[in-house]
């Protein structure tokens, strides 16, 4: 009696209670997207997360995310400029993707448990670690970035400066877009279950913010690439959102409610907004900073949004328990017959 | 035979056997013996002394400073399934209190209509880790005996670990910074003595041993439990196919796993990593691609201008 439970059939639903909750059957009304079915109800342990949520701080996280983006997107934009004979551009662009991969880093480094111990990351190479691959990365990346810059802005070694200006926009979509991967390669079902259309998002929103910085600081005379730029950037990124939310199914509310569904909308609405003022850029100045601002403003909200869904995500237990349950029922049922 | 594991290590014949738990859920009592000795032993620091409410847990999860966490679930049975469900109704609770255990009708009658399932958690020691995976610094690693160990002198504290731990496990511990979790007692392993919270552990729900013998004990559990009825009885982390390759640190569990809050089907997140970076690479080339684009149609900046 001791050893042996008496109570018999396990699989029955278990208590009532607080923290088995029946899911919202109301989505389905207005949204017609929902493909998965939901279950009925799911149960969790008194309404805890399965996962425990990362200590990381919203602003050195998404910061993190977000002046990558703009350093890496930057150094493509800045060598397309230095190519094709936009110098103010170039110039500006070299400038601003030192500065943000320089702000990154310390965003980064800021929010370690140990700061001191930064140079840890470099202590192993590990292709399974997206952080370490991303930390030589921007060893790399880093240094080409700011010697195209230092180059420039002092006109010294102008053949090594190209060379550099030329490897940092090489090295810069990578930069761009592995932070993506960083966020996606987690137990997280926001960042994880999105992992193919995530680096898209990231790609376009760090062209946007590129594009945006040039139209903030380059001339009327030299914004159309930016222009071109800007534009390409906000469709990547608004018809990768899309594609993610339809593939997230019921995790994607994570998106669109709460503090991660108001930076989405803010994003949105930023990244309409500048491009929609970077069609006049090449007219008038002011379109041209007003767009700027705007698609710097949309990436910000853009980064802080996912990380926030994420986190959402990550603190409701029903986005890791029902599409696990889901995954585990179909798999079930398909080997059923088998045994 | 040994377990084989999947990653380099010392030569067979160097090897110890791959070690791990077994903890049987059945037979828990929830006197929590294994979180004091892991506390004790460990030297781990206190976090926080609340009264929860949820049940006799007041320890909550595992967490830096939790390496074993007992769960308690009470679980009442729909009462058209008991045999016979006593009237109480005109029962006055107050007086029979004020007689204390001489009050007649204080022991229960058969067929509790309260089910109490208890389980102690710990750090699944996966095969294929997701902490151990993603960890940059090379802090987390794989020790001799296939356990999954934080060396703190390394760790800086990036918290990468944390998110991708499928069982919220590996925590950042607040003041300090950087990340602990169960070492599956790595000091006294290598002392040939089991871990503190087995030794502990009154009725043998935690049982230790090499991985391999453990699988089969738990079989043959599995098996009585259910020739005696208890149809809910299953293991969790026992399969080498599952999604993380199989726990070091498997279950007997009595209902689904999520009501003990764990995952109903963790996968390791690095499985999908080949695909990550491959749709990483493909979005860094379109950037490039549309950046060249954008460039080769406007052209030279003051020839782009001076065509309109
Ligand atoms: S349970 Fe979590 S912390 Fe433990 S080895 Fe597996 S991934 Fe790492
Ligand atoms: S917090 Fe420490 S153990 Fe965890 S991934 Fe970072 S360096 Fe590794
Ligand atoms: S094996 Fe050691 S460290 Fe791990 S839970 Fe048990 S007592 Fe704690």
């Amino acid at each position: 009696m001791s050893s042996t439970p008496t109570s018999g059939n396990g699989s029955e639903p278990a208590t009532p209670g607080p923290w088995r909750r029946r899911r919202k059957g109301g989505r389905r009304s207005g949204r017609g997207e929902q493909t998965v079915v939901p279950r009925a109800e799911f149960t969790s342990y008194y309404g805890k997360p399965v996962l425990n949520i990362p200590a990381w701080k919203p602003a050195n996280i998404a910061g993190y995310f977000f002046l990558g983006g703009l350093a890496g997107a930057g150094s493509v934009l800045a060598t397309g400029a230095h190519l094709t004979g936009s110098p103010v551009t170039a110039r500006a662009l070299k400038v601003s993707s030192t500065v943000a991969i320089a702000g990154s880093a310390a965003a980064l480094i800021h929010d370690l448990g140990r700061p001191s111990r930064f140079a840890n990351m470099l202590r192993v190479v590990k292709p399974t670690s997206p952080m370490s691959m991303g930390s030589w990365l921007l060893a790399a990346y880093g240094p080409a970035a700011g010697a195209a810059a230092v180059s420039d802005l002092t006109g010294l070694l102008p053949r090594t400066g190209t060379a550099a200006t030329v490897g940092a926009g090489l090295l810069g979509p990578a930069v761009a877009t592995y932070t993506a991967v960083l966020a996606a390669d987690t137990a997280v079902p926001a960042w994880h279950e999105g992992y193919r259309e995530l680096p898209f998002v990231f790609a376009g929103s760090a062209t946007a913010a590129a594009a945006g910085m040039a139209l903030l600081t380059g001339p009327t005379g030299e914004a159309r690439a930016a222009r071109g730029a800007a534009l390409f950037g906000a469709a990547l990124e608004s018809g990768a959102t899309r594609a993610m939310e339809g593939r997230l199914g019921m995790i994607a509310e994570t998106y669109r409610t709460g503090t991660a569904g108001r930076f989405s909308r803010a994003a949105k609405g930023l990244t309409a907004a500048g491009a929609l003022c970077a069609t006049a850029a090449t007219r008038s100045r002011t379109a041209a900073v007003l767009s700027g601002g705007a698609l710097l403003a949309a990436s910000a909200c853009t980064r802080l949004a996912v990380f926030h869904a994420g986190r959402a995500s990550a603190e409701d237990p029903k986005y890791t328990v029902v599409p696990q349950r889901e995954r585990l029922d179909r798999r079930r049922a398909g080997a059923a017959p088998a045994r | 035979m040994t377990d084989q594991l999947p990653w380099p290590t010392l030569r067979d014949e160097e090897r110890p056997a791959r070690v791990g738990f077994f903890t049987d859920t059945s037979v828990c009592i929830g006197c929590k013996a294994c979180e004091v000795a892991c506390k004790e032993w460990n030297a781990i620091p206190e976090d926080g002394m609340e009264l929860t409410g949820m049940s006799y847990d007041n320890t909550q999860g595992l967490g830096a400073s939790t390496w074993r966490h007992v769960a308690f679930i009470e679980q009442s049975r729909p009462a058209e399934a008991l045999p016979s469900a006593p009237d109480h109704s005109g029962v006055d609770v107050f007086s029979l209190a004020g007689q204390g255990s001489e009050a007649p009708g204080t022991t229960p009658q058969d067929g509790s209509e309260l089910r109490w399932l208890m389980s102690s958690d710990v750090c699944k020691h996966c095969t294929h880790a997701a902490c151990l995976d993603v960890c940059p610094t090379g802090s987390l690693f794989r020790t001799e005996f296939g356990t999954v160990v934080v060396q703190e002198d390394i760790c800086n504290g990036c918290g990468y670990c944390v998110p991708a731990c499928p069982y919220g496990v590996i925590e950042q511990r607040p003041g300090d910074g950087r990340a602990f979790k169960c070492t599956m007692c790595y000091d006294r392993l290598g002392a040939g003595q089991e871990p503190a919270c087995a030794k502990a552990c009154p009725t043998e729900s935690i049982r230790f041993g090499p991985l391999d013998a453990l699988r089969e004990q738990a079989e043959r559990r599995v098996g009585e439990l259910q020739a005696a009825g208890v149809s809910g009885a299953r293991l969790y982390g026992a399969d080498p196919e599952d999604g993380v390759g199989g726990d070091g640190a498997f279950f007997l569990l009595l209902d689904e796993p999520e009501v003990y809050g764990l995952p109903p089907d963790p996968v390791v997140t690095t499985r999908d990593l080949p695909a990550m970076w491959r749709h990483a690479g493909t979005a860094a080339l379109t950037l490039l691609a549309g950046a060249a684009a954008v460039f080769a149609g406007t052209g030279r900046a003051g020839k782009g201008t001076a065509r309109r």
